[in-house]
């Protein structure tokens, strides 16, 4: 997006400004009589309104000024905010960000019907035409034409006009500009020097011009200080004044000088910005705004594509000093060695610094959810209320965005499947309002993000029959309480005895943990009948740059992501032999399936005398690679591959190695599922 | 000389707006967020007009327009405000405030350039 299109900045703006609408009306639901919400709310309908028309959103700035003209009654008292107005308001917010996403489609008549919700919703049953207003006629413009009238002015301007910046030299410019002119001051009403204070005015002119504009052109001139000024205009017809209103007639005041315009003014107006001569005294902004006015100017606005730049500089930087260390480690030069140092010092400080700017607080996640909350709380029946906690926490923005949908899923999903309806709470002894909380926390380079509530729990047995009917698995079979919770994100699996509008078909809970997974992250699910569920995603703070394990297998290196390392263990030839036909090692008393990289590569070559088997696992399920050799930890900056190889699953990036070689980062979540399928083929096999 | 104007707004669309034309226009232009930036920016400088929208957070533009009009570096400097209705009652207030005129949004370059130029003068 470019910074320099208006209609982008717009967008951008309104989406702002919908959040800060949003939010507010949300705030309000709890707090209906909030003015500082109140007027929040106006003013975002406000600025939407203006910038719209600015840039041409017709529909919108047409809607969007009834909703303001209907909420401008709350705002000024007459009406109260009620739920069913911040419903309304809402809607109608909804339809405003289709008029700004999509202005050219044809939207029907839903702003009409939304309007005279709302209508409703401010007066009770008042008819909806009084909200509409009728278009009025536009008095049709009177322009008489008339070829080279001549206009006496005789005006006078308020004593504080050049304090408040109109400049008098300035208005008579514009009637010179109008045709032919004569101009004349009065100075009889200036105050003696000792009482004078020269930015007061105390002029009057008396201004005689021929031109073929109208009369409307002489009040343009005058257009902002018409409503405080005195002015005098009378047509002039072969020199003979015919008086317009009877009641302007005036004893003919004697006109005292008749100057051109050119000579009276160097001395006898003060140019504004020159009369005090006082030095500038400082002044506080009241105080209470201080803080807030300094956050603000804190903050810049860069366009996130230009963070990716950055970021893709950093992680060049990087990539060249680890070029630069491999040199200076291999010279004897001291004086290279210790700029080598000094810049990959520098470096590992710049990509920190690169990672923070590319934070931004998860409080903006949570914030959509007070209206989800908010309309499946209406649409349910059920009481909710949404705690949210550590708002603050930092997160990549990256995996802020792709975090937005699986935290819907299950924020929906714990509504629908874990609160139960207020009567049910009653009987059960609870409190009838249900609570989901959502919180994040930082914990070493993860952040920890939990949607826990206060429902019914998941039903084990249920989940049990289900996944069992669906054959996901073996009627009977022995399976841990974690694995049998996290059979909720098994593909096709849904508990809902009936579909439901909200939790949809079953689609989700597995894409759910798939986004998870493809951010490197995990689920956890704990969950206790009667009291309620909680699970958490653990997520890793940064998609850029990882810590990752550098291996060879065959001629090729390739990266492991460092967090997906369990541990490494020696593979003898022997062992290798032994175990060939069955992939399985034993790992401390449980068999964990591997895969030979080297084949599933077919590098074609030689198993090194000691290969290594690098067990990798996505939280439940572990699975072991087998490498020829483990070269070390490296600091990865992850490049994406190409649209060519998009649809190759078994890496999911490649990065630029010390030496300026390309290795390519193994997918973790996709090689563990190999490797399980591997290991249920054979198991099939007998 | 380049006449210099700073232009205080919360909308970003509608200060890019006024800044590219105003620039375009041969003015030089400095911006601000709200009124409180508005009038911490004017008081570290000399501008030979302001441009103010009214509705804004933190500090509202009838707040700094009076706030400039104490400060004797800015007596008589032209202050221009944006308003989106042609509220009497708003206009009023500016201008009792010590605005010098206004401008109604939606406006267009021309219009905004003509109005600058007017209070400006030669």
């Amino acid at each position: 997006m470019s910074m320099t299109d208006p209609i982008a900045v717009f967008r951008m703006e309104a989406a702002e400004l919908f959040e800060q609408i949003e939010s507010g009306l949300l705030d309000l639901t709890h707090r209906l009589d909030d003015r500082d919400q109140i007027d929040a709310v106006f003013r975002g309908l406000h600025t939407l309104k203006g910038s719209g028309a600015m840039f041409g959103f017709d529909a919108l700035a047409a809607f969007t000024h009834h909703c303001e003209t209907a909420f401008d009654r709350v705002r000024k008292g007459e009406k109260p905010a009620t739920s069913e107005l911040i419903a309304a308001v809402l809607a109608a917010q909804d339809h405003m960000r289709a008029l700004v996403d999509r202005p050219m489609d044809d939207h029907g008549n839903i702003g009409d019907i939304l309007l005279s919700q709302l209508q409703r919703a401010v007066e009770g049953d008042a008819p909806v035409t009084a909200l509409v207003p009728t278009i009025q006629a536009e008095p049709a413009a009177v322009a008489v034409k008339s070829a080279g009238n001549t206009w006496r002015i005789r005006f006078s301007l308020p004593v504080n006009s050049m304090v408040n910046g109109t400049n008098p030299l300035g208005l008579l410019d514009e009637l010179r500009d109008l045709g032919e002119c004569r101009i004349a001051v009065n100075t009889s009403a200036i105050p003696s020097l000792d009482v004078l204070v020269p930015t007061d005015l105390h002029l009057s002119w008396d201004v005689t011009v021929t031109t073929d504009q109208p009369r409307s052109a002489i009040d343009d001139v005058f257009i902002f200080v018409l409503d405080d000024m005195q002015l005098d205009v009378e047509t002039l017809t072969d020199g003979v004044a015919v008086i317009a209103e009877p009641a302007a007639v005036q004893a003919e005041q004697p006109v005292p000088v008749v100057l051109p315009v050119a000579a009276i003014a160097p001395a006898t107006l003060p140019v504004p910005a020159q009369a005090p001569a006082a030095p500038a005294v400082e002044r506080e902004v009241p105080g209470s705004n201080d803080a807030r006015q300094a956050k603000a100017a804190e903050n810049v606005r860069v366009p996130a594509e230009r963070l990716d730049e950055l970021m893709d500089r950093v992680g060049e930087l990087v990539i060249a000093q680890s070029r630069l260390r491999q040199l200076a480690s291999s010279s004897m030069d001291l004086q290279l060695r210790s700029v080598s140092e000094e810049i990959e010092r520098l470096s590992g400080e710049l990509r920190d610094t690169m990672m923070v700017l590319r934070m931004v607080p998860v409080g903006s996640l949570f914030g959509r959810f007070r209206r989800l909350v908010h309309d499946l709380a209406r649409e349910t029946g059920k009481v909710i209320e949404l705690v949210t906690e550590g708002e603050t926490t930092e997160v990549d923005k990256t995996v802020i965005e792709r975090l937005a949908d699986p935290l819907v899923h299950l924020v929906r999903n714990s509504i629908d499947h874990g609160l139960e309806t207020p009567e049910e709470r009653r009987a059960a002894g609870k409190d009838e309002a249900g609570k989901i909380m959502l919180s994040a926390r930082q914990a070493g380079g993860e952040v920890i993000i939990t949607i826990k509530d206060d429902g019914r729990g998941i039903n084990r047995e249920r989940v049990r029959a289900k996944a069992e009917a669906s054959g996901l698995i073996q009627p009977g079979a022995a399976l841990s309480d974690q694995d049998l919770l996290q059979l909720i994100f098994a593909p096709g699996f849904s508990t809902a005895a009936q579909v439901t509008n909200l939790s949809g078909r079953g689609v989700g809970m597995d894409v759910v943990k798939k986004t998870v997974e493809t951010l490197r992250g995990a689920i956890d699910i704990t969950s206790h009948a009667g009291q309620g569920s909680d699970v958490s995603l653990r997520i890793p703070l940064t998609l850029a740059i990882i810590d990752g394990l550098l291996v060879r297998v065959g001629t090729g290196r390739y990266v492991i992501p460092l967090s997906a390392v369990e541990e490494c263990l020696e593979l003898s030839l022997e062992e290798d032999l032994r175990s060939r036909g069955r992939s399985f090692i034993s790992l401390r008393d449980s068999l964990v399936p591997f895969l030979r990289l080297r084949d599933l590569f077919r590098t074609g070559t030689k198993p090194d005398a000691h290969q290594k088997v690098v067990v990798i696992s996505t939280g439940t399920e572990r699975v072991g690679m087998v490498v020829d050799q483990i070269i070390g930890d490296h600091q990865t900056v992850i490049k994406s591959m190409s649209k060519l190889h998009h649809d190759v699953a078994t890496f999911s990036g490649a990065t630029i190695l010390g030496d300026g070689s390309v290795a390519l980062i193994l997918d973790v979540a996709h090689l563990v599922a190999a490797g399980q399928q591997q290991e249920a083929q054979v198991r099939a096999a007998g | 000389m380049t006449a210099r104007i700073l232009t205080v707004d919360d909308s970003a669309s509608i200060r890019l707006t006024t800044k590219v034309t105003l620039s375009n226009a041969g003015y030089d232009i400095t911006e601000a967020v709200n009124g409180a930036e508005g009038l911490e920016k004017a008081k570290s400088g000399q501008f030979d007009l302001i441009v103010t929208d009214l509705n804004m957070p933190v500090m509202d533009g009838l707040t700094m327009i009076e706030e400039l009009r104490k400060l004797p570096a800015h007596t008589g400097v032209p202050i221009i405000f944006l308003t989106t209705e042609s509220d009497a009652d708003l206009k009023a207030r500016a201008k009792a405030a010590g605005a010098t005129g206004w401008l109604t949004k939606p406006f267009d370059p021309e219009t905004l350039v003509k109005i600058v130029r007017k209070v400006l003068g030669r």
